[in-house]
Parts: C-alpha cells; sequence; structure tokens
C-alpha cells in the first residue's frame, strides 16, 4: 500500500504573531515553525499502517527551501521518503493543484492530510485534490481502518456520528483521535538525513486568489474574576460594565 | 586537521592563563538541526509524558517514574551517550548536555533521569568488561533495566572512601560476600542494576560490584520523606552476604574511587546543564505570572523591581548555558583529539572529561547556584502564590535545593577546583607560576594609564576579564605562596578563590558567546545578549572584588596587603555603564517574547 501525506509547514501555535510591509507580509523572525498539527495526525495514522499492513509513507509539502526542517521531522517520526514542491503556498487550489499533479502518477491508495491547516484555516485543500483528481474525499476522518481495498471510516457530523466505507483510493482530511500522536525517536531523528528528500519544481502558477492585508483581531480585555456564590456581581458587571445585558 | 590541533591544545583550567578568543568556543545557536529536533523531542516528551502525570508522581506513586523512564527508553533518550553497539545512539559529549539541560524542566524525573543514565549506566560503560557491557547496557539503554549508583553511606557522604560496605571473597574464589548498608539511593525503589562501591578486606580504597536487585541479601528501607525531588525514589539499600560473581568486579580491586570520582565529574556537568531547563521554566511562568498579575492597577510587569528580577534570572541564566556548552564542547573535542591519537574510545572520553574535571566543578556549582538563585526570585514575583502549592513556584523551589548538595556538594566542589587547579600547576601542567610571577611584577610596576582607543569589539570587555585573570592569578598566587600546605584548611580562602575562578569562567563564556552572535547573527540581531553579557561582567567584577578582598585580609598584612589591594582595585576596575536601563531592555524583551527566548 502506498500512503501519500501532506504537510503544511505553520507557526507554532503559541507564536507572537505580527505582520511587515504594510500588514501584507507574515513576520516569521523569532517564530517557530511545526508540521500542521492536523497534518501531525494524519501522519502518525500513516506511520502507524506502515506497521500493521507494511505501507510505504512519502510526505508532501509544497514550500520554499525554509520547510526542509519540518518535511525531515516527518521523516523522523517514520515517512520513508518525501517530496518538496518548491513553490511557496499561496493558496488553496494552488495548493491543490500541485498535490494533485504530483498524486496522479504516483499510484497512492490513500492520500491523507489534516482537515485543515492552522495558519489559514481553509480547510478546502482535500476537497479540491479529491475533485482535481477525481477521486471521494472525506472530511473530518476520525477513524480510519484499512481492510483489504476498503476503508472504515468515522467522522463527527453535525449533532453525531457517521460511520461510512469507502473503496481505495481516496483523499482523508483527519485529526485526533485518528490515531496517537508521535514523537520522533532519537534514532528516527538520525536515520531522517539518510532518506531521500526531493524538491520538484511547481508544475504551474495559477493562483485563484490574491491577499490583500492582515489584520490582527483586537487586543483581549482583562478577565475578571467573580466568586461563584457572588451572581448578582456577576449581573451588576454584565449589565453595567460589559453593557452585554 | 588544523582546527583539531589548534582545539587540542586547550587545557581544562587553562582559561585563567589564556586569553580564549570567540572562533574557539562553541555556543547553543551552533547546535544543528538534528539535535535541535532531539531537543524538541525531548520537551515534547516532557509535555505529553511527563507534566500530565507530574502532580501524581510528587504525591507518592513513585513507580511512575519506573514507567517514564521505559517511555524515554522507546525515545531513546536513555541511550544517548551509549554507543550503537550496545544498543544506544552514540551521540556526542554536548548533545548529551542539551538532553540533560531540557530534561533539567521535568521535576523529579529529572533526577530519576540522571541517575540511570549518569551515575547508573556510565560506570559500566566506561569501566565494564566487553561481557558486563554486552549483558547490561542493552538493557539499561532501553529502560527496560532501570540502573541506580549505591556510594553514600550513612557515615560516608562527602568523604566517601570512609564508607564501611566489605566485601570478601568466598572459600571457593567464586564470589564476593558483601554486607553494608547504603543511604540517599536514587531510584532504589525500582532499580534491577546496582553500581555498589565497597572495600574488599582491609583494602585502603573501594572497589565497585555490578548487583542484580533479585538477588538474595538485597533489602531496602521505606521511602525517604523529602524537601524536594519528592517525585524521585530515594531508599537505603542492605546489603547481607550478597553473593557477588567475582566476574561482576567492576573494573580492578581498589579502583572504585577512580570510578566514582570519573563519573562525578560527569554527573557534574550534567547537573549544571540540567539546571537551564529548569531555570527557563521558572523565567517563563514567572514573565507570565508578572504580565497577567496586576497590582496598583497596572502589570507588575511594568514595575523595575520586577524586571530587575525577570531580567537577571536571565542573564545568569544565560551564563550558565555560556559556559556549560562551551565546556561540552571541549570535552567533545578533546577526545577527539585523543582518539585521532590513537587512544582507545572508552579511555579517550574518560581523559577527556577529566582533562575539564575543573570547569565540571564550575558548571555544578554555577548551575545550580543559578537555580537556586531563579527559583527563589520567582516565588518572590508570584507573592504570596509564590508560597502556594497550587502554584507552580512551591515545587520549583522545593526542587532546586537537592542540586547543590548531590553529586558532590557545592563546598566540595569548590574546593576541589582549586586543589585540581594547584596539582596542575605544582605538576607543571600548567603554567600558573610564570603569568603569577608577571602580575606581581606589575603590581609594583607604574601602572598603564594609556587608554588607547581600541575600536574592537568587546575589546573594553576583554581587557577588563584580563584583569579579572590577573586579580585572580595575584591572590590564589599569594595565598599558595604564603599559606603553602596550610592553604587546605584555610578553607574560607578556598571559597574565595573558587568564587573568582568561577565568576572569571562564566563572564568570559558570555562576552565570547555574545561575541560569537554577533559574527554569526549581526549586531542588530544580537543586542539583547550584549547587554546581558556586559551587564554579566559587571556583576562578576563585583564578586571577584568582594572574594578578591576578603581573601587578601584573611591572609596578607601591612605593606603586602596595601600592594595587593591596591592591585586588585586596578584589575578590577570596569567602566560604568548604565545597568538600570541595560536590565531593563532585558526584561522588556522577555516580556514582549512572554518569557526567556535569546
Ligand atoms: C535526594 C538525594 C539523592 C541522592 N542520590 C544519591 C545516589 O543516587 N547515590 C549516592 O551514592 N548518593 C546519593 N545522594 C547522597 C549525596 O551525594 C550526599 O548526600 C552528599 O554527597 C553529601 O553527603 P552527606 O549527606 O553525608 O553530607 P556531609 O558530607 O555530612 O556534609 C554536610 C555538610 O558538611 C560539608 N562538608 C563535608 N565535608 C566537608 C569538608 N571536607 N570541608 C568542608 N565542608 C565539608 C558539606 O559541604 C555539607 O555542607 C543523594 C542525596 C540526596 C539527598
Amino acid at each position: 500500500m502506498k500512503i501519500l501525506v501532506c504537510i503544511t509547514h505553520v507557526p507554532d501555535t503559541t507564536s507572537k504573531i505580527s505582520f511587515t510591509e504594510n500588514n501584507t507580509k507574515f513576520d516569521i523572525s523569532g517564530v517557530q515553525f511545526i508540521i500542521g498539527p492536523y497534518d501531525d495526525y494524519a501522519l502518525a495514522r500513516a506511520v502507524e499502517l506502515k506497521e500493521t499492513h507494511s505501507a510505504s509513507v512519502t510526505v508532501l509539502n509544497v514550500g520554499g527551501a525554509e520547510t526542509e526542517p519540518t518535511i525531515r521531522k516527518a521523516l523522523a517520526i517514520g515517512a520513508d521518503e518525501a517530496i518538496r514542491i518548491n513553490a511557496e503556498p499561496t493558496d488553496s487550489f494552488f495548493v491543490a493543484k500541485q498535490i494533485a499533479d504530483v498524486a496522479k502518477d504516483g499510484g497512492y491508495d490513500l492520500i491523507l492530510m489534516g482537515r485543515e491547516s492552522i495558519d489559514f484555516n481553509g480547510g478546502q485543500v482535500h476537497g479540491m485534490v479529491g475533485e482535481l483528481l477525481d477521486l471521494p474525499s472525506v472530511s473530518p476522518v476520525m477513524q480510519l481502518d484499512i481492510e483489504g481495498n476498503t476503508a472504515k471510516i468515522s467522522r463527527e457530523i453535525e449533532g453525531g456520528k457517521e460511520s461510512l466505507e469507502i473503496g481505495l483510493p481516496f483523499v482523508a482530511g483527519c485529526q485526533e483521535p485518528i490515531a496517537e500522536w508521535k514523537i520522533p525517536n532519537m534514532r528516527g531523528i538520525m536515520s531522517a538525513r539518510t532518506k531521500p528528500l526531493n524538491v520538484i519544481e511547481p508544475s504551474d502558477n495559477e493562483k485563484k486568489t490574491a491577499l490583500e492585508s492582515f489584520e490582527l483581531p483586537a487586543e483581549k480585555n482583562a478577565v475578571k474574576m467573580v466568586d461563584p456564590d457572588n451572581v448578582s456581581e456577576l449581573v451588576d458587571l454584565l449589565k453595567n460594565e460589559a453593557k452585554v445585558i | 586537521m588544523d582546527a583539531v590541533e589548534k582545539k587540542e591544545a586547550i587545557k581544562g583550567g587553562e582559561f585563567l592563563i589564556r586569553e580564549s578568543e570567540a572562533g574557539e568556543i562553541f555556543i547553543p545557536e551552533e547546535f544543528s538541526e538534528e539535535q535541535k529536533m532531539m531537543a524538541q523531542a525531548t520537551q515534547d516528551f516532557i509535555d505529553h509524558e511527563v507534566t500530565p502525570v507530574i502532580e501524581r508522581l510528587e504525591k507518592g506513586e513513585y513507580e511512575l517514574g519506573e514507567h517514564l523512564l521505559k517511555k524515554a527508553g522507546e525515545l531513546g533518550l536513555l541511550g544517548i551517550s551509549i554507543p550503537e553497539a550496545y544498543g544506544g545512539l552514540g551521540m556526542n559529549f554536548n548533545t548529551s548536555l542539551l538532553i540533560a539541560d531540557i530534561l533539567g524542566s521535568a521535576g523529579s524525573f529529572s533526577t530519576t533521569y540522571g541517575a540511570h543514565t549518569g551515575i547508573g549506566t556510565l560506570p559500566i560503560l566506561y569501566y565494564g568488561t566487553e561481557e558486563q557491557k554486552q549483558k547490561y547496557l542493552p538493557k539499561l539503554a532501553s529502560g527496560e533495566w532501570v540502573g541506580c549508583y549505591c556510594l553514600t553511606e550513612p557515615d560516608a557522604g562527602s568523604d566517601a572512601n570512609s564508607g564501611k560496605s566489605r566485601a570478601v571473597l568466598s572459600e571457593d574464589g567464586k564470589h564476593y560476600i558483601l554486607n553494608g548498608q547504603k543511604m540517599w539511593i536514587s531510584n532504589a525503589g525500582y532499580a534491577d542494576c546496582l553500581i555498589v562501591f565497597a572495600k574488599i578486606d582491609d583494602d585502603a580504597r573501594l572497589s565497585a560490584f555490578i548487583l542484580e536487585r533479585t538477588w538474595d541479601g538485597i533489602t531496602m528501607n521505606d521511602e525517604e520523606i523529602k524537601l524536594g525531588i519528592k517525585g524521585s525514589s530515594t531508599r537505603q539499600v542492605f546489603f547481607n552476604d550478597v553473593k557477588v560473581p567475582v566476574e561482576n568486579l567492576l573494573s580492578a580491586r581498589e579502583n572504585g574511587f577512580k570510578i566514582a570520582v570519573n563519573i562525578l565529574n560527569i554527573g557534574r556537568i550534567k547537573l549544571g546543564a540540567g539546571g537551564i531547563g529548569g531555570m527557563k521554566e521558572v523565567i517563563d511562568l514567572s514573565t507570565q505570572y508578572a504580565i497577567d498579575r496586576k497590582q496598583f492597577g497596572i502589570s507588575i510587569s511594568k514595575f523595575g523591581a520586577i524586571k530587575h528580577k525577570l531580567a537577571t534570572m536571565a542573564i545568569k541564566t544565560f551564563a550558565t548555558e555560556s559556559l556549560n556548552y562551551r565546556a561540552g564542547q571541549n570535552i567533545d573535542d578533546k577526545i577527539a583529539a585523543l582518539i585521532a591519537d590513537g587512544m582507545e574510545e572508552n579511555e579517550a572520553k574518560l581523559k577527556g572529561i577529566a582533562q575539564f574535571a575543573i570547569e565540571c566543578s564550575i558548571s555544578k556549582v554555577h548551575g545550580s547556584e543559578v537555580l537556586s538563585y531563579c527559583v527563589d526570585e520567582g516565588v518572590q514575583v508570584y507573592g504570596g502564590m509564590g508560597f502556594s502549592e497550587d502554584a507552580p513556584m512551591a515545587r520549583a523551589f522545593r526542587d532546586a535545593r537537592i542540586t547543590r548538595i548531590y553529586e558532590g556538594t557545592n563546598e566540595i566542589n569548590r574546593m576541589l577546583m582549586i586543589d585540581m587547579l594547584l596539582k596542575r600547576a605544582m605538576k607543571g601542567e600548567l603554567d600558573l607560576m610564570g603569568p603569577a610571577m608577571a602580575v606581581q611584577k606589575e603590581l609594583t610596576s607604574i601602572p598603564d594609564f594609556s587608554n588607547q582607543e581600541d575600536n574592537e569589539l568587546f575589546a573594553a570587555e576583554k581587557k577588563v576579564l584580563n584583569n579579572l585573570k590577573k586579580a585572580g592569578l595575584m591572590v590564589a598566587g599569594a595565598a599558595a605562596q604564603k599559606l603553602m600546605e596550610k592553604l587546605s584548611h584555610e578553607q574560607e580562602i578556598l571559597m574565595n578563590l573558587a568564587d573568582i575562578l568561577i565568576e572569571i569562567y562564566a563572564a568570559e563564556s558570555t562576552i565570547l558567546r555574545a561575541e560569537k552572535l554577533i559574527q554569526l547573527k549581526g549586531e542588530e540581531a544580537s543586542q539583547r545578549q550584549v547587554d546581558m553579557a556586559k551587564i554579566y561582567l559587571h556583576d562578576a567584577v563585583s564578586i571577584v572584588q568582594n572574594a578578591g578582598k576578603e581573601a587578601i585580609y584573611a591572609f596578607a598584612e601591612g605593606d603586602e596587603m596595601r600592594v595587593m589591594l591596591m592591585g586588585l582595585k586596578r584589575f578590577t576596575k570596569i567602566d560604568p555603564m548604565n545597568l538600570k536601563e541595560a536590565r531593563r531592555r532585558v526584561a522588556d524583551h522577555l516580556i514582549e517574547n512572554k518569557g526567556y527566548a535569546f
């Protein structure tokens, strides 16, 4: 079985977010980058399937050379090889197109990725990849088991849970608890540098969107703690200070 | 080749008489992507495995410590220093310091980890026979077995060689029959493999043995009720006619004390590095608390007194970090050079570490005392909440305290570093006499008032450092000359000399790191580090000044005293700088980044 796992290279959730160049560029100075947390779960599931179903796992990232440490971390966690498409991941369609162009001749049985990235949180790439490859796509996949040529999936839907069966190949946007989150072990880290990381140029440059500017959310006000026994104070504050009731 | 030869030339303790260059020292910013990934994985291990159970561990579920060790083993964290042939990773020394540094924030588990991977494993790695290594190391590297180290006895702590445990050869010559009692043994509660020190018959010196927990005659007391690191297992261990197969003698008879000393050298610098993780954790927590806590209508992080604390914690931490990785790399370079000269690997490792035993002691004392400073000020920043078990500072405060006691108390380490320095001078390994005489000559000559404008980066700071070394040489040289053998009985003076030595090494490492950072990242990106290095140097000058004065008062009098005091004054001159503003800049950087981000 061949699995393709698409990962994003995103700022750590605790990063300080600021912008430069008239609020059109994200300031990466001092920011630590990680594998997108949802992608990390997709990768963890792929690595589990590697053990149970002797799958081979390829990770793919659309990004510049600066994303290679993140890619090597995926290799350290257990992917066998990596592909970096040398381009800035400007919008969902562009990224999906790049992935689809690589995947169409790759013969992958599964294409996994996170349900969404945590930088722009578009949540669209898995759907677009499915369309571009004419494959079914499912999201958010929270459980994934493979039996022969079919997958058993469960996902959360409005007010409940859905279980479905789907034939391979297909595209899945994943999230926990699909797998046990993995810390790379030291041996994996050491072997990561010996695994292949192939860099390929993007197939085209078509983009569907253009960025105008970024804006930070308004600063949160300080929190006031009210004693649970003191409901009247709470009511008073909501009425007279917050003026919401 | 050139580089290796040049690095090889650096000797332990030589920093006192040699002007080091930024290019020669390793700084933590130079760690490779792979090493950083290992550090991050270690941090992830703490966040995902240790932190969620730390409360239970603290409340006495000691077996969690064992469980965590096994998890650490799965990740490869127990085999960092063990060669691949025995199931480890065979990483270099500085990488093992980096992992110890990160694990330093894991509270009690940090001791569990250190006792297992350090004193519990390394005696076998460095002194074991091939059979012993094959038998024990893979199990220790994977965490299948837990190790511990039994040296201390009720009546033999700092004076470790005075232990009463005895081993006697059985009549058939196949076993040693071991009897004795050990105390304060970390990991004892779940150790499978025990390194035990005892004297054979009436030997003058200790021998070391490898014991297995399942053998008859090994019993334990209950867990000690401790001030801190409550989650680490610490017990007394008793040996009653334990039959130890002769092949489980470690190294040669009477070689135990040497083993203990050499293994402790490693433990000391690891403990120094291990402080760093704790310090950073405390700084991060204190900074965040100071930002959130409001009094008099504003965040207390806006108060100068609080900024002073946050900044000083960070500055001292920066210094600990600088000196540890500098020493760690010196050790790695020395090991590589010895191996290149044809020395066997294990012997090269031990020799490389022993060469820097002075720096290992400095690391232990500096790291443990900076950690103590940080937790103390951390409690203060938290105010009343610092005193509450509901907030994390109380535990950090308690946990830090042990680091000044074990692996040789800080008093013992202070005495050791001066003792080693003087012995090396006496043996002709380090030329202290030449430079000390030169300083004496300088004392009676007309001072050099020329204030050449030197635009070279850190020229002024380097002059200060050179002068501090002169101050150190002057005081140490005169004390040694005057008191001769009596010096070893004048411990107060030894403590003064040690303080001087520690501060010189720390300040120099910090200045050189800032200089190298500028070379790597440019001045703009290194401004705060430059602030920190300069402030540290100022603080070091004050300490050297005070310690020097106390020492001189103690052993000199009359004209001699006056000349030396004048010399001390001359050698501890430093240009004024606005320390308050510089500290504020450091504090503001902490506040802006919500923690230690240098
Ligand atoms: C939590 C914990 C874990 C430990 N883990 C281990 C372990 O795993 N294995 C192990 O073998 N040991 C272990 N120890 C023991 C530890 O190494 C000793 O406690 C330490 O070496 C000090 O010995 P002591 O307690 O007998 O103190 P003492 O030697 O009695 O010292 C008391 C005081 O006297 C000072 N002093 C002693 N001698 C001199 C001197 N010559 N000159 C000046 N001052 C002196 C000391 O600095 C100290 O301040 C542990 C201890 C603790 C508390």
